[in-house]
């Protein structure tokens, strides 16, 4: 077995990387939200001064991604490699914003899970001494999600119970080898799971089995428990999705208890915002992660957050054609 | 706690109902190996997991809403109808202005960023009226025109309408063929 690795699929970091820096801007439901003081930038509106939603969605990106850069305190041309995604097709938010950078560029897609993906890599990277410096970064936007994979935006349509709202925003951070800050000390890679639903407005309920799975799949490898995190996070699960975890986990044997969180939850006041059951997106577990959850950590309240970040990996044409939805979920530890 | 490892599973109880359903469902497909049994009936205890504790939509509200909004808007179809009425039109001539009215009415309140607020309290009540039909037009006018004016907007401005005019135009069809071979 690989020296690092620990059972089925985790891996723990020899020399754990530093989060030296990270960036935030959200859109303006978020900044209504009840975290609106724990991001950089709050948008004033969805178009933010671009002509189409989706050169929105790569400026705010690159925002997200040049002022984690700024706190790192580093110069763009140390940073060895930008891993970024989205959830648009072809990547082309990540693509678009790593062309303004020019820093050697991995494009991950994950949909929603590309947050907790890019920290596994980057890690894997650092810790094996390929990279001192790893630029993480992922976005959504409401806009250009509803159009990819729902309807026209002023179209007149009721959300069903289990909706959810895509967050308009990015996260970045900067991993460092050295340095001072949150480290990075384990990583779950989850594998692809489907139970067969099919329903596309039910993102949660269909994600859920993958969460449990790698946080299963988690707890066994590194021998932990619940109650070893202050926090457990999961990305975008919202009150459908995360009710199901609850109780998946439970018939094999596991309880969440108080310290467990889901994000898409904690970004809005889902009664008075209007967002179906929660926030989505893969700007969703980054913004609550990089901005209220690392601050969270600054001020002591947390001491090792574990995040479980999950995606759906359907396309709208796999789900016309009457295919279910997979998914997959991927795991980080963060340590103060 | 001890985790095996393999898959989630899906608690004892729920696992023997659904092993039931599935049992039988397997029992059609015999090329199915044992481990491709055992993922059907995993998916189908979890369904009916999901189906059991999925939230129920608000049916009473909704319906009491869309039937009122609803109502609302074909009370000012009929206002309308009635105002050219007064100047000297007959039922049949007076629809057609009043059609064009509802729908110019749908189309600003969609363009003013208005129509799928009310579609999203109303439901069918905003979408059923010919206001929604313009909706569902302008709606995707406005998304694809980003792409440009031939290949976007003018390729996609059905992509919501199309079926129902598709469907709607071969109802009629076949509602002509019955009344043609039906009547004398």
């Amino acid at each position: 077995m690989p020296a690092k690795k620990l059972g089925r699929s985790t891996v723990k970091f020899a020399s754990p990387p530093i989060i030296v820096g990270t960036g935030t801007v959200v859109g303006p439901v978020e900044g209504k939200g009840p975290l609106a003081s724990d991001f950089d930038v709050v948008l004033p509106d969805h178009a933010y001064g671009e002509r189409t939603p989706e050169k929105s969605e790569t400026k705010i990106l690159e925002q997200a991604a040049k002022i984690a850069i700024e706190r790192a305190k580093i110069e763009k041309s140390m940073v060895d490699y930008y891993m970024a995604g989205d959830l648009l097709n072809q990547i082309i938010s990540a693509g678009y914003s790593a062309r303004q950078l020019s820093i050697p560029y991995f494009g991950l897609y994950g949909a929603c899970s590309t947050c907790a993906m890019s920290l596994a890599l980057a890690g894997m990277v650092i810790d094996g001494g390929f990279a001192d410096y790893v630029l993480v970064a992922c976005s959504s936007h409401y806009q250009t999600a509803e159009r990819q994979y729902r309807y026209p935006i002023e179209l007149n349509i009721q959300r069903k119970t289990t909706s959810q709202y895509t967050v308009t925003g990015a996260g970045a951070a900067v991993l460092a080898s050295s340095g001072t800050g949150p480290k990075l000390t384990h990583a779950t890679v989850g594998k692809v799971v489907d139970l067969g639903l099919k329903d596309v407005h039910d993102m949660g309920g269909a994600m859920a089995p993958a969460a449990a799975d790698t946080l299963l799949t988690h707890f066994a490898d590194t021998g932990r428990g619940p109650k070893d995190y202050d926090l457990i996070l999961t990305g975008d699960l919202a009150s459908f999705g995360s009710e199901m975890l609850k109780e998946l986990v439970r018939d094999n044997g596991v309880e969440l208890g108080a310290n467990y969180r889901d994000c898409g939850l904690m970004l809005f006041d889902t009664k008075s915002q209007h967002v179906g059951a929660g926030g989505s997106g893969c700007a969703c577990s980054a913004v609550v992660t990089f901005g209220h959850v690392l601050k969270e950590m600054d001020k002591g309240t947390y001491k090792n957050v574990l995040l479980v970040a999950t995606g759906a990996l359907m396309s709208p044409l796999s789900c016309q054609q009457g295919e279910s939805i997979p998914c997959v979920a991927h795991a980080v530890v963060i340590e103060a | 706690m001890r985790w095996t490892g393999r898959d989630v599973e899906l608690g004892e109880e729920r696992s023997t109902v659904a092993s039931e359903k599935a049992k039988k469902q397997v029992s059609n497909l015999p090329h199915m190996t044992q481990a491709s049994q055992e993922e059907k009936r995993r998916q189908l205890a979890y369904k009916e997991l999901v189906q059991k504790r999925k939230p129920r939509p608000r049916y009473l509200r909704n319906v009491l809403v869309a039937f009122v909004v609803g109502g609302a808007i074909a009370i000012l179809g009929q206002v309308v109808l009635e105002f050219f009425k007064s100047r000297g039109l007959d039922l049949n001539a007076a629809s057609a202005p009043t059609l064009a009215v509802m729908i110019l009415v749908g189309v600003v309140a969609t363009g003013l960023g208005i129509y799928d607020e009310l579609g999203e309290f109303a439901g069918a009540g905003a979408a059923v009226p010919i206001t929604g039909f313009a909706n569902t037009i302008v709606a995707a006018a406005m998304d694809f025109k980003r792409e440009g004016w031939v290949l976007g907007m003018g390729a996609k401005m059905f992509i919501i309408a199309g079926p129902v005019i598709v469907y709607a135009t071969l109802a009629g069809v076949a509602v002509a063929a019955i009344k043609f071979i039906a009547s004398p």
